[in-house]
């Protein structure tokens, strides 16, 4: 666990995850500018947030995170709006749990589905209390059988409901596979758009701490051809609630893959009401020399590697790629014209993983910008092995990041 | 009958015959079968009364079809008069765990009627979608529903389009009986954009949404959780409706079954699952696939019915039944016994599993559109004539929906990528990573 906390705190020095930080993060990204005053950042104005960017002061504003200076500029000329709240503090799993309740105080339709989620309060108490609260049928304990369910939720949502169906472990969702595949992602589609299914599949994954090997799976690349689908990572409170709620509010099937050992992280957050975009990066530290894009726990060892490169000299711009379906091309194409150098640090594993796609997608996309080969560290393709220093030497270590970086910026 | 019809009579003894539906002793399903071959061609009102008693289970002298009010064949009234008439199911239900309906169904000529003309236009329009698949205008998988009309239509006859029905890839009858339209059937067929899924869904994936029809599922077995979900959101938004959720023998192994049944009838959803035993689970049938075929006993602490699926009264009365049991009590099965004469889809002949005589013998004594007819013609509420008359008109309705839908236009490549997602909170509806387009950077 130190090592976790050891890399929030870095994310914290380096990036300070503040209220007005965090803020600033959020509002360019919106073309609902005008509603900033408000300070309630609503889904999905208009469609037109991230395609073609016509407007200048549209351009200007995001690359504004682009440039480490803005920061304290961006907040006094947010001041009017953002001197009220002072935000709270809270665990990444009460961020969670924030997000679920305020959205099934605001939606009636909105309901949660799974294991232990109810009386239990959930295996990581995500859904903790919300059972007294929203009663039996809104909080729904079900039997141990991942295809039903999720078949159930699938089949409550063709109707207009709007499950969040929650697998007690990711790996747990390969049972209800079919489900996820066939029906949740194709149903929109071969109806000729007649149902939308707008669900919210959601469940801690990942590397645990010497959890074996059937609890620590890593499922996004599994999921990540599914047709239909969106995928999101959320690794810090902050855009954990930012994205349940947006992932309760879409109309899309959302999985929302987090992280066992990131339920502790601690944050302040906004008071209001927030959500964050399912298809945008979240710029985590501006740099020049090399661009690095993670997600989930890897972000945290990435960071820690950052502080030993700064150190060394180098200047890393982090990027946690947060949408892992589709991926935030704009963002990510606009870190790689600036630095010209790509490192991608996961926690899939080697073959067929985000990794995998993502370098496809760069090279693709952003081949001529490139001054070296596009690096991906993943986890070893081996089922996850109990001894603890067998399971390090699976996942990707801050000091292998350092030394991939050196590799490509020399 | 040859020595070989005998021995095959004395095999399908067990519930597994499609024949009948009750365990009879074996002499009378002999002598059934001679009675039937000889008074079933004749269509004066005196045999078909006869035939269908004796096409009864327990003895010769038992009930014949109690024709209580309308006993007086003079005026007729073809497709106006809803009187009520009451009419005995041929066969008894059988039930586990509950009460079995009454064997009295209520109904009318004006339903009968159009029983008659939804079950022929059904029949008619399989039956072109078979010539169609054999031109090659309709590819990949066509599962045709004929010989299981009655199922259709009955299920209809007792339930409003409030209540959900969702199915397996055998729907193109359950959707013209939802209230689709035959030109949409056969667009999509022939992946046409004007069909009911824009021709992005073909066979196995009807929907009609605004008739609470929920498809139109390929893999087997698995729209069970999801019939049971389309229960839960009824019992979440208080519709008081039920859904109806079908599958078939074969689908009735899945895993997937007992977990929904259990979630089902742990909450006391209003899900009424029903199994169209057809007796094959494409080449398998059911003595061979199944431990226990009696499917409506599987439910376990469920209760269940077992229907005569041919029997378009029997269908209406035992949906009626489950219904009200469903709105009060929770999840119930349906055991629908019928047969689909032609086989599993178009690619599969039908007769390398069972015999041809298996197929006619069926379609002589059990078919359910000629049963109906029978009872038509017996109360007379039309003529041969007039039927006939129907059955061309039909007839050429499904063929003036071929050539409409022949002429439609097919899907442009445009629609390749729409409908994936659902635009809002910026979602493009291009593939993965944001797209085709080459992304231009500031």
């Amino acid at each position: 666990m130190s090592a976790i906390l050891q890399g929030a705190g870095a994310a914290t020095a380096l990036s300070p995850f503040n209220s007005i930080d965090s803020n600033k993060l959020v509002a360019p990204s919106r073309s609902s500018l005008s509603v900033r005053s408000k300070r309630y950042i609503v889904a999905g104005s208009d469609g037109t947030n991230n395609k073609t960017f016509a407007s200048s002061s549209l351009i200007a504003r995001r690359s504004d995170p682009l440039i480490p200076n803005a920061v304290a500029t961006k907040a006094d000329t947010a001041a009017s709006s953002t001197s009220s709240k002072s935000g709270h503090e809270l665990l990444l799993f009460e961020a969670l749990q924030e997000g679920l309740e305020e959205e099934m105080d605001r939606d009636p339709h909105v309901c949660v589905m799974g294991e232990d989620v109810g009386h239990y309060g959930g295996s990581y108490k995500v859904t903790k209390g919300l059972a007294d609260k929203f009663g039996d049928l809104r909080v729904l304990d079900t039997p141990i059988c991942e295809n039903a369910f999720t078949g159930m939720g699938i089949g409550a949502a063709m109707t207009g409901l709007r499950p969040v169906i929650e697998g007690m472990n990711m790996g747990f969702l390969l049972l209800a596979f079919n489900q996820i595949s066939n029906n949740c992602g194709m149903l929109h589609y071969t109806s000729g758009g007649q149902f939308t299914i707008p669900v919210v599949i959601r469940g801690p994954g990942g590397v645990g701490r010497q959890l074996g090997a059937e609890h620590s799976q890593r499922l996004e690349s599994y999921f990540q051809s599914i047709p239909g689908i969106q995928m999101v990572a959320c690794s810090t409170p902050y855009n954990a609630k930012g994205l349940m709620k947006a992932a309760i509010r879409s109309e899309n099937p959302v999985i929302l893959f987090e992280h066992v050992l990131l339920y502790n992280l601690k944050e302040s957050i906004p008071d209001e009401d927030y959500i964050c975009n399912l298809e945008e990066a979240e710029m985590v530290r501006p740099g020049e020399h090399i661009t690095i894009l993670t997600y989930s726990r890897m972000r945290y060892h990435v960071m820690q590697a950052a502080k030993t490169l700064v150190n060394k000299g180098y200047d890393p711009e982090v990027i946690d790629i947060r949408s892992l379906k589709p991926f935030d091309l704009h963002t990510i194409g606009n870190s790689v014209k600036k630095t010209h150098r790509v490192l991608i640090v996961e926690e899939c594993m080697r073959t067929g993983g985000i990794g995998a796609s993502l370098t496809a997608a760069i090279n693709e996309n952003f081949h001529d910008y490139l001054d070296a080969p596009v690096m991906c560290l993943s986890s070893q393709d081996v089922p996850t092995p109990y001894a603890g220093t067998l399971e390090e030497w699976t996942v990707v270590q801050p000091a292998q990041i350092v030394t991939a970086v050196e590799q490509l910026c020399q | 009958m040859s020595q070989n019809d005998q021995k095959r009579f004395d095999l399908s003894i067990d519930d597994a015959s499609p024949y009948y539906n009750n365990n009879i002793p074996s002499l009378q399903i002999k002598i059934r079968f001679l009675f039937a071959k000889r008074d079933y061609s004749k269509a004066n009102s005196r045999a078909p009364a006869m035939a269908l008693s004796r096409l009864s289970s327990r003895s010769n002298t038992f009930l014949k079809p109690a024709i209580t009010a309308l006993h007086s064949p003079i005026r007729r009234h073809v497709s106006t008069d809803t009187s009520p008439i009451t009419i005995e199911t041929a066969v008894p239900f059988t039930s586990h765990l509950c009460e079995s309906p009454s064997r009295s169904v209520e109904t009318s000529s004006e339903e009968i009627l159009a029983f008659f003309r939804d079950m022929a236009r059904m029949r008619r329009m399989e039956i072109a979608a078979d010539s169609l698949y054999k031109a090659k205008l309709i590819r990949g998988f066509c599962h045709l529903y004929d010989g299981q009309e009655a199922l259709a239509v009955g299920m209809e006859a007792a339930i409003t389009k409030k209540d959900a029905i969702i199915t397996s890839y055998r729907d193109h009858c359950t959707f013209i009986g939802r209230g689709g339209k035959l030109v949409d059937a056969f667009s999509e067929l022939m992946g046409r954009k004007t069909g009911c899924s824009h021709g992005k869904g073909g066979s196995m994936h009807f929907y009609k949404k605004d008739a609470s029809f929920y498809g139109g599922h390929g893999i087997v077995g698995a729209q069970i959780p999801l019939g049971c979900g389309l229960a839960f959101a009824q019992k979440y938004n208080k519709d008081e409706a039920v859904t109806f959720t079908m599958y078939g023998d074969g689908a009735a192994n899945q895993g997937q079954l007992f977990e929904a049944l259990n979630i089902a009838a742990l909450w006391d959803l209003p899900a009424i699952l029903v199994c169209e035993n057809n007796h094959y689970g494409m080449g398998t049938a059911t003595w061979r696939s199944a431990k226990s075929p009696a499917y409506f006993k599987r439910g376990d602490y469920v209760p269940g019915l077992k229907v005569d699926g041919m029997d378009a009264l029997a269908v209406k009365q035992a949906c009626k039944f489950a219904k009200e049991h469903a709105l009060k009590n929770g999840p119930i099965i349906l055991e629908m016994d019928t047969y689909r004469y032609h086989g599993h889809s178009m690619s599969d002949p039908g007769s390398t599993y069972r015999t041809r005589d298996e197929i006619s013998g069926v379609r002589q004594v059990r078919d359910p559109i000629e049963r109906v007819r029978k009872l038509l013609l017996s109360h007379d509420i039309a003529t041969e004539k007039e039927l006939k008359d129907m059955e061309k008109e039909i007839r050429k309705e499904v063929d003036d929906a071929v050539a409409q839908a022949k002429e439609s236009p097919v899907p442009d490549s445009s629609e390749l990528f729409t409908n994936m997602y659902v635009k809002d909170c910026g979602v493009e509806s291009f593939g993965a990573d944001r797209k085709d387009l080459k992304v231009t950077l500031p």
